[in-house]
Parts: structure tokens; sequence; C-alpha cells
């Protein structure tokens, strides 16, 4: 019997030290990913939310305003092809991916759909991950910048809630400042807790649908 | 449940490095600013190593604490979660640990 675990085995068990990291393979293939766009000189923002912030929203107007530059967009949802068709019907180049039960975008996934966009030169690619403020946190894509988007009808806690998703942004964009007037939202607030747990953040407030604070969020992209 | 996803990738990578042998225990460090919570990881492991050369292998999780110095007074403090503040009141915080995410060992034969 085998003297380590009584496993009634009469061979001896080997102890193999492995030391690597989890996800490795993922962030070999965002490794990748990362090469491969700065080859074609793409820009990738990896846009993270809970489900019904405005991410589409902010891209629908993102792409009439940016209209003289090449964008592309790549759409995450667990099932339909409803913001595809939604940033189809501004005739910007898009695909969706289907995760099925999968709560996030994977570096696999992002390189399957780049393949399927083919995304001309120069352009800045807009990935919209699942809507989900946990799970996308952990998976690199190989984008240039991640972007949280929350709406102020969320709560002005929420960058505490979800930590380690705002732990992960380079801007926080608090969107539907329209808002404001009819919900309990403390800006000021919202732009501490940020810091706290991501100092280096940057966070713009700015309205998609009326426009506010619009020009902020371009000279970012510009600058990304 | 990113845990289902993360969990498939140590099975994945302990299974390669098994090369056909039984996997008998797999050993993980998880630090604790890292988003994955370990009843959630054994729950899942159990699920992905089904069918595989590592299926009823034990799974051991070494929890690590999160640490920062703070770049202000120059502190160690240990942090219950991510939002970084010391003591002191500063926030500018440097981490030096619990973002452990690996595959430690393991046990095959």
């Amino acid at each position: 019997m085998c003297a380590t675990c009584g496993c009634g085995h009469t061979h001896s068990h080997v102890e193999i030290t492995l030391e690597q990291k989890v996800l490795a393979k993922n962030d070999e293939l965002a490794a990748a990913n990362r090469t491969f766009l700065e080859s074609r000189e793409i820009t990738a923002i990896n846009l993270m939310s809970s489900p019904g912030s405005g991410k589409t929203t902010l891209l629908e107007r993102t792409i009439h305003d940016l209209a003289g530059r090449e964008l592309a967009v790549i759409e995450g949802d667990q099932e339909t092809q409803l913001d595809a068709e939604r940033i189809r019907s501004t005739g910007c180049p898009v695909v969706q991916i289907n995760t099925g039960a999968g709560c996030h975008l994977d570096a696999a996934m992002l390189r399957d759909a780049i393949d399927r966009l083919q995304p001309v030169r120069r352009a800045l690619l807009f990935v919209e991950n699942v809507g989900n403020l946990v799970c996308p946190a952990l998976f690199d894509l190989g984008e240039r910048g991640k972007v949280v988007v929350i709406s102020v009808t969320e709560g002005t806690d929420k960058p505490l809630k979800y930590p380690y998703m705002f732990a992960t942004a380079d801007l926080v964009v608090v969107n539907k400042v329209d808002l404001m007037p009819y919900v309990d939202f403390d800006l000021g607030a919202c732009r501490a807790h940020v810091a706290s747990v991501n100092p280096k953040a940057e966070v713009l407030a700015l309205s998609a649908t009326r426009g506010d604070n619009l020009n902020s969020w371009y000279d970012w992209l510009a600058a990304a | 449940m990113h845990e289902l996803a993360i969990a498939e990738d140590i099975v994945d990578a302990v299974c390669a490095r098994a090369d056909g042998r039984t996997v008998r225990r797999v050993t993980v460090r998880i630090g604790k600013l890292t988003a994955v919570v370990p009843a959630a990881m054994r729950f899942c492991f159990d699920l992905a190593v089904e069918g595989t050369v590592a299926d009823g292998a034990r799974l051991e999780i070494e929890e690590r604490a999160g640490e920062a110095r703070c770049n202000e007074c120059g502190a160690e403090v240990e942090l219950a979660d991510p939002i970084l503040l010391c003591p002191c009141g500063s926030a500018d915080l440097a981490v030096t640990a619990g973002r452990e995410l690996q595959i430690v060992s393991m046990e095959v034969g």
C-alpha cells in the first residue's frame, strides 16, 4: 500500500513543483494579441461595466461623432446579436461574440473575433465586454486600455462594492449625468471612492445621450 | 463565476504536466486581492477534473494575505480588501502581496 495516502497502490507518489501563474495561457494569448495589434497600430479599448450602464449607447454616439476615424467594434454578450445589430446600423464594422454561460471575454475569444473582423491598420477597436463588474477584471485581452463605465443611477458606492474591477481601470466613465437632478448621486464622493481603490485612474463624467463632456472622452481616446 | 474558467486553466496545466499519470493533489496559492473565492474555487475544481487524469484529486489552497507599503510613512499595512488606505491617512500604497494566483505543486502517481 502507498505510504503517502494509503491508496492501495504499490508505487510511490511523486511531488512536482510547478510555481506557474494560473491564467498563464490567457496571459500568453493576450500578449500575442497585444503584439499583433501593435504591429498594425490598432488601439484596442476594453469597455467593462454592469449591464445597462450605457456602453452601447456611448459607442453609437462615439461612432457618430468620430466619423473621420477608422473604428471597429467587438461586442460581447451571453446571448443575442442585438448590440451588434445596433452598431451595424451605424455602418461601423462589428462582430458579436456570444459567450453562452460564460461571464467574461478572454484572450482566445478576442483573437477569434479579431480574425473575423479584420480591423484595418490604425483602427480604434472597441471591445464591449460582457456586462459584469466582477469576472472580466481578471482576464487580460491584450488591449491598450481598460475603461470601466458606471452610470449615475447605479449609486455612488459602486467602486467600493466592486473594487477589483475599478482597480484595473485606466479610465472610469460616469455616464448618464443628465439624470443627476433625479437621482441621489454624489460625483465628488464617487471620485474619492475610485481613488481609494485606484489612485491612477482618471474619472470622466459625461452623458452619451445628451452629449455632456464627450470632448473629454474623445481627447482621452485620441491620447490612448 | 470566473472561478470555473480559472479551475479549467489549472486542470489543463496540471494534466499537461502529469503526462498521463494520475494527479493525486494540486496545491494553488490564492492572494486575497485577486477576487478568487476559495470555496467557489473548490466547487469548480471538482467539476473541472471530471473525466481527466486529475479526477478525484485533492485541492489544497494556500491563502495569502494582502500587504502593502505606505509610500508616505513607510508602514507595512495589511489589506483585507483592495481598498488602499494606510492608518496614517495616505492612499499612496504599493501592494507587496496578495495578488498571487499560482499553481504551486502537485502530486502524481
